[in-house]
């Protein structure tokens, strides 16, 4: 392809499909690569979104991606599901080479990558990955049906799995390493008042036992140091996310955690022509509607490059 | 070729008794990852249909089987070679990823 885009966005979270709608409208004609499997981002793996403003009764993640996609598309931009592999930013013309084989040339890139799950970094926690260790309550919830299971960590995805897996489990520990929650007072108190779950506070997972599934944790209280262990057929780790910065690396500047650096309130990289929005660069807030916030702010900013 | 559905009822013969290896998609309507694979694995399909045999089971409607191979996350994608399995794929993958993986039965 020797055609030379306008735009290319790349990640189709909240903030990659919000800057490509405005990029559509602005005829910038733009091409967003969704994902082979990670079209729509995170909130693909929620269910029901209380917190979206115009949504006053709430929305299921997947349907309200699946909306902000038809969107860009009804505006004309070229939806593609695969992954961007390559990546060269620093020129006047960005090449990008896609999960095919095929590159796209392009004046100004987008990068809306998001964020993966954090793992705990215990090496029985990924053996035991897809046996009883997950990162995704939605997904896997329904086969610890009656069992008790484990949920690792502190914030709202921590607390809205452990609420969430309560339909299906019998007894849900939430295992955090401070006295208090993290996550925002609503779904705290939910949990709290929740009969099906429990707290173990003060305690980090330091093993996962098992040998072909998860049969319990080991434990450790992280005020007196003291080492337990508990049986669980389940672990669902929620502690956190790291940015998807990994082919940025050497040519963006990254903060030491690999977030994306930008310049002041805009969206600007330190290269000309690349912009980064959504939880790409958002160690902070970390929520649908801050992301599609970016994503805007990253599309109007790119059109002020092209149009100088 | 096009995947087919397998339940309890024929997973004796589509699965345990197939002459080529089998893979066995686990998966639910409810399960994003699992939407976002099930292209990829129609491709596959439609490429290496001779060398594989690839079959999509319903953990909703076929919870049984799901427990009986211990099946705790989805999409789990398991190969089945005379019976047996042979190789456990968890989780969603880009179809270069998914081909690596498959390798040694597409050859």
């Amino acid at each position: 392809m020797s055609e030379v885009r306008n735009v290319v966005i790349v990640g189709s979270g909240p903030a990659g499909y919000t800057a490509a709608i405005y990029a559509a409208r602005a005829q910038l004609n733009p091409i967003i690569y969704e994902g082979s499997v990670t079209a729509g981002g995170a909130l693909m793996n929620t269910t029901e979104v209380e917190n979206f403003p115009g949504f006053k009764d709430g929305v299921m993640g997947p349907d309200l991606m699946d909306s902000m996609r038809k969107q860009a598309k009804r505006f004309g931009a070229e939806l593609i599901t695969d992954d961007i592999v390559e990546m060269d930013l620093s020129g006047d013309i960005k090449i990008l080479k896609d999960g095919s084989g095929n590159t796209v040339k392009a004046k100004s890139v987008i990068l809306a990558t998001g964020s993966a799950y954090r793992e705990i970094g215990l090496v029985n926690e990924k053996r035991l990955s897809g046996h009883g260790v997950s990162w995704c309550a939605t997904c896997d919830g329904f086969f610890f049906r009656g069992q008790t299971i484990a949920v690792v960590g502190g914030g709202d995805s921590a607390v809205e799995e452990a609420t969430f897996l309560t339909r299906f489990a019998d007894k849900v520990v939430l295992i955090h390493r401070r006295d208090s929650l993290r996550a925002s007072k609503i779904m705290a108190e939910r949990a709290k008042a929740n009969p099906k779950i429990e707290f173990l506070w003060n305690t980090e997972v330091i093993d996962v036992l098992g040998t072909d599934k998860v049969e319990g944790l080991k434990l450790r209280n992280t005020v007196d140091g003291t080492e337990s262990e508990q049986a669980f057929t389940g672990l669902f780790v929620a502690i956190g996310h790291i940015p998807r910065s990994e082919l940025l690396i050497g040519q963006i500047t990254l903060d030491n955690e690999g977030y994306v650096i930008c310049e002041g309130r805009s969206t600007r990289t330190n290269l000309k022509g690349v912009f980064a929005c959504g939880d790409l660069v958002d160690h902070t807030y970390r929520q649908a509607i801050t992301a599609a916030g970016s994503g805007c702010a990253a599309a109007l900013d790119a059109e002020k490059f092209l149009a100088h | 070729m096009a995947t087919s559905k397998v339940t309890t009822a024929s997973f004796d013969s589509d699965v345990l008794k197939s002459s080529t290896p089998v893979l066995v998609d686990f998966w639910a309507e409810w399960c994003g990852p699992c939407r976002a694979v099930g292209p990829i694995l129609e491709e596959i399909s439609d490429e290496y249909g001779s060398k594989i045999k690839i079959v999509k089971l319903n953990t909703d409607e076929e919870s049984a089987i799901a427990i009986k191979y211990g099946i705790t996350s989805i999409p789990s994608m398991y190969v089945f070679v005379n019976g047996e399995v042979v190789k456990q794929i968890v989780g969603a993958k880009p179809k270069p990823a998914l081909l690596k993986d498959l390798e040694s039965f597409l050859a």
